[in-house]
């Protein structure tokens, strides 16, 4: 009973460290995502590399890198910081390429138009290419999501004190391994179903009317992992 | 005649894609209120000619003038310039995610700044010229391919453009709805606003264009009033094009 | 001690590593790839109770952390008598995660195949299971190449991980490198540039692979 507590606590910080890394990876992810697809050749050139470095690297070796670097770099950011950032960042580069997809299937027309009734290029983008592919992301999102949620387990490797860390610490008292780690298991699974849930009342709710056969179209490719 | 201003004059456009040319030297005005069709075989440049017209694509060479103004000019703003130049196109390309009254009031509430209230007004009187205002609500999906392109049409009107350019309307309708927006556009012409339209609607060119461009491999061909062109072509290809599509049209005339 | 000297100490040591994380990318796959299979046609054609454990199986795996996985299998097991090495551990913690996703990917490849397929293997006179072994898997195969070469370069990546619970591959041995000569950072880059390289590598191979594969004129989006 007195370990309801501590994961309660673990559940609560591993929650922060999503909500936090998602929302820089959505930041960043969003720009680069139009630096592709707007911008101009180096530009694009740059984004792919940094694209290519965050996707290839494990998530644990961009953890280690941001949590030893900083020190080498005379920063010293605390392990929690460094791993919203080292996969804050690493999430970037994947919802780069959800929110490139999703741009890039739009019809080109869409531009056209908006450009034809004199909006500028960055209105033309506010307020008519970014709604449409917010919408249209939504389904991939959700699995970055539920991918993210799961990432946040390896910040216990460089001493970031979540749920599985928590959990380590009442084994270490209750010597109940499995009962402990079937626990935390259970956790991220209703953490994930509940999030996907969540994503998909979004997407209902925004859905524009007689468009549904397009999102679930989107929809077919969600086993992607 | 000649008392009416010359609203669009476009002198010896220009424009390659590669090595490809594809328009070679056009010119030609349109005086206020009138309406000119232009027709040609596809792949000639029709669709690059109206994009060079309003900057959506930057001729290689060559002037345009709205109104007096030289438009072609490096220093002239084109989003100013494209709030008064309406473009219907070939696919509607109404804005997905918004409604038919969204679509409309979009441009007056992001682009002229109109306050909420009067843009709304604004685009339903637009959408009752186009006979739609009780489809308002009804986002592009939920509309038949007429109904979206008669809300285009609004969208465009809404601006109050000196000059309205279509690309082949009615070209990705079913046969059925066709009518509806030539309906539209005939009185549209009527009413005085000039619009420059590329159709093969000979129907719609006969009863209210006042000249009929013929474009073939980047050139003007030939051109003339309606009844000198159908009936009196100078050139084999005109004539010979000309037969192709009342073969694919149809020369009923009225629709 | 400059950066290029050190990279020349310390890569022995991280060669072994590196042939480790090889390894063990290449068994868990493989186990991946035989239980995968069987639970993707568990859930596509099983009955009742084997179809709720394949999905019951999948979705657990695929809701819950790959470490905690192997904390399960390395810390928990053994309560239950089940005690092995942390390279095995990780392998089958490995293994066992990477099933659920190719399950998937196999489980999507196959509802993607036309129903005609089917219908004209029955019409010639197989059997239901001779019809999918036969007509269907081996175009599933083909169809499910791109998201597996994708989730081989994941477990490859994963594979990390592996370290936590202390089997012998490239981060394990980072770690124990920069704990005698405390210089972290300066390792951990020379492994993700290893990590970099490999998974470059290998998405380029199996670009290769792809395209010698392809059916001619049958398109696979
Ligand atoms: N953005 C572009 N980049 C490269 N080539 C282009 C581009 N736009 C048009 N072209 C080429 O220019 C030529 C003319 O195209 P355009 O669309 O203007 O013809 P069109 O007369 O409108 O034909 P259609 O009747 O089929 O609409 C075509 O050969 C086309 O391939
Ligand atoms: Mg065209």
């Amino acid at each position: 009973m007195t370990s309801i507590f501590p994961l309660l606590r673990g559940t609560i910080t591993t929650l922060e460290l999503t909500i936090l890394l998602l929302a820089i990876g959505l930041a960043i992810g969003i720009f680069l995502a139009l630096g592709q697809v707007y911008g101009p050749l180096p530009v694009v050139a740059v984004i792919n590399i940094y694209e290519r470095f965050f996707r290839s690297i494990p998530a644990l070796v961009l953890l280690f890198l941001f949590f030893f670097g900083s020190s080498y770099f005379g920063l010293s950011l605390s392990p929690f910081l460094s791993a919203v950032l080292a996969l804050g960042f690493r999430s970037s580069a994947y919802q780069s390429q959800i929110f490139r997809g999703a741009i890039q299937s739009i019809d080109e027309g869409q531009m056209m138009a908006a450009r034809a009734l004199g909006m500028k290029g960055f209105q033309a983008i506010k307020c008519i290419i970014l709604p449409q592919a917010i919408r249209l992301a939504i389904p991939p999102w959700s699995n970055e999501y539920s991918s993210v949620l799961k990432d946040t387990s390896l910040a216990y490797a460089v001493g970031v004190v979540e749920l599985v860390r928590e959990g380590r610490y009442i084994i270490v008292r209750t010597f109940e391994p499995m009962l402990v780690y079937i626990t935390i298991a259970l956790v991220y699974f209703v953490l994930t179903y509940a999030g996907n849930k969540l994503l998909a009342f979004l997407e209902k709710k925004l859905a524009v009317p007689g468009y549904e056969l397009k999102l679930k179209e989107a929809k077919s490719t969600k086993y992607e992992r | 005649m000649s008392d009416k201003t010359i609203i669009l004059k476009i002198e010896d456009i220009h424009k390659s894609y590669g090595k490809e040319k594809v328009l070679k030297g056009i010119s030609f005005s349109v005086k206020e209120g009138e309406t000119k069709v232009i027709i040609g075989p596809s792949g000639t440049g029709k669709s690059t000619l109206l994009r060079c017209i309003n900057g959506l694509t930057k001729p290689d060479k060559g002037h345009v003038w709205l109104d007096g103004v030289e438009i072609t000019n490096s220093n002239v703003n084109l989003d100013r310039v494209r709030q008064s130049i309406g473009m219907v196109f070939q696919n509607f390309n109404l804005f997905t995610h918004l409604t038919a009254l969204d679509n409309v009031r979009i441009g007056l509430v992001k682009v002229k700044k109109l306050p909420r209230d009067v843009a709304t007004e604004k685009a339903i009187a637009m959408l009752k010229k186009v006979g739609l205002e009780k489809k308002a609500h009804l986002y592009p999906a939920q509309l038949s391919g007429g109904q979206q392109q008669r809300v285009s049409i609004a969208r465009a009107l809404a601006m109050d453009p000196k000059l309205i350019l279509f690309d082949e309307p009615t070209s990705a309708l079913d046969p059925e709805l066709i009518g509806e927006v030539l309906y539209v556009m005939k009185n549209l012409a009527e009413s005085g606003m000039t619009m420059v339209v590329v159709s093969h609607e000979m129907g719609f060119a006969r009863s209210v264009c006042d000249e009929i461009i013929f474009l073939d491999k980047g050139v003007v061909v030939e051109q003339g009033p309606p009844d000198v062109l159908f009936n009196h072509p100078r050139n084999k290809r005109t004539r010979e094009f000309l037969c192709k599509i009342s073969e694919l049209y149809g020369e009923s005339g009225e629709r | 001690m400059s950066l290029l000297s050190l990279i020349k100490e310390i890569s022995p040591q991280l060669l072994e590593g590196t042939l480790v994380t090889l390894q063990l990318t290449g068994f868990a796959i493989s186990l991946g790839f035989v239980i995968g299979m069987f639970l993707a046609l568990g859930r596509l054609y099983g009955r009742g109770p084997v179809r709720k454990f394949c999905i019951g199986y999948i979705e657990f795996f695929r809701g819950t952390p790959l470490l905690v996985q192997l904390f399960i299998v390395y810390y928990g097991l053994p309560r239950y008598g089940i005690k092995v090495p942390s390279i095995v551990a990780a392998l089958l913690g490995l293994g066992l995660n990477s099933a659920a996703y190719q399950a998937e990917y196999f489980r999507g490849a196959i509802q993607s195949i036309d129903e005609g397929q089917m219908m004209a293997a029955r019409a010639l006179g197989m059997k239901k299971l001779q019809a999918i072994l036969n007509i269907l898997i081996p175009q599933a195969l083909r169809i499910v190449i791109p998201s597996w070469s994708n989730e081989l370069i994941y477990t490859l990546k994963y594979s990390s991980v592996a370290y936590i619970i202390g089997a012998p591959e490239l981060m394990a041995q980072a770690k124990f490198i920069a704990a005698e000569n405390f210089r972290y950072f300066e390792v951990f880059l020379v492994v993700a540039f290893i990590y970099l390289v490999i998974v470059s590598l290998l998405s380029w191979i199996l670009r290769i692979i792809e395209n010698r594969v392809r059916i001619p004129g049958l398109q696979t989006s």
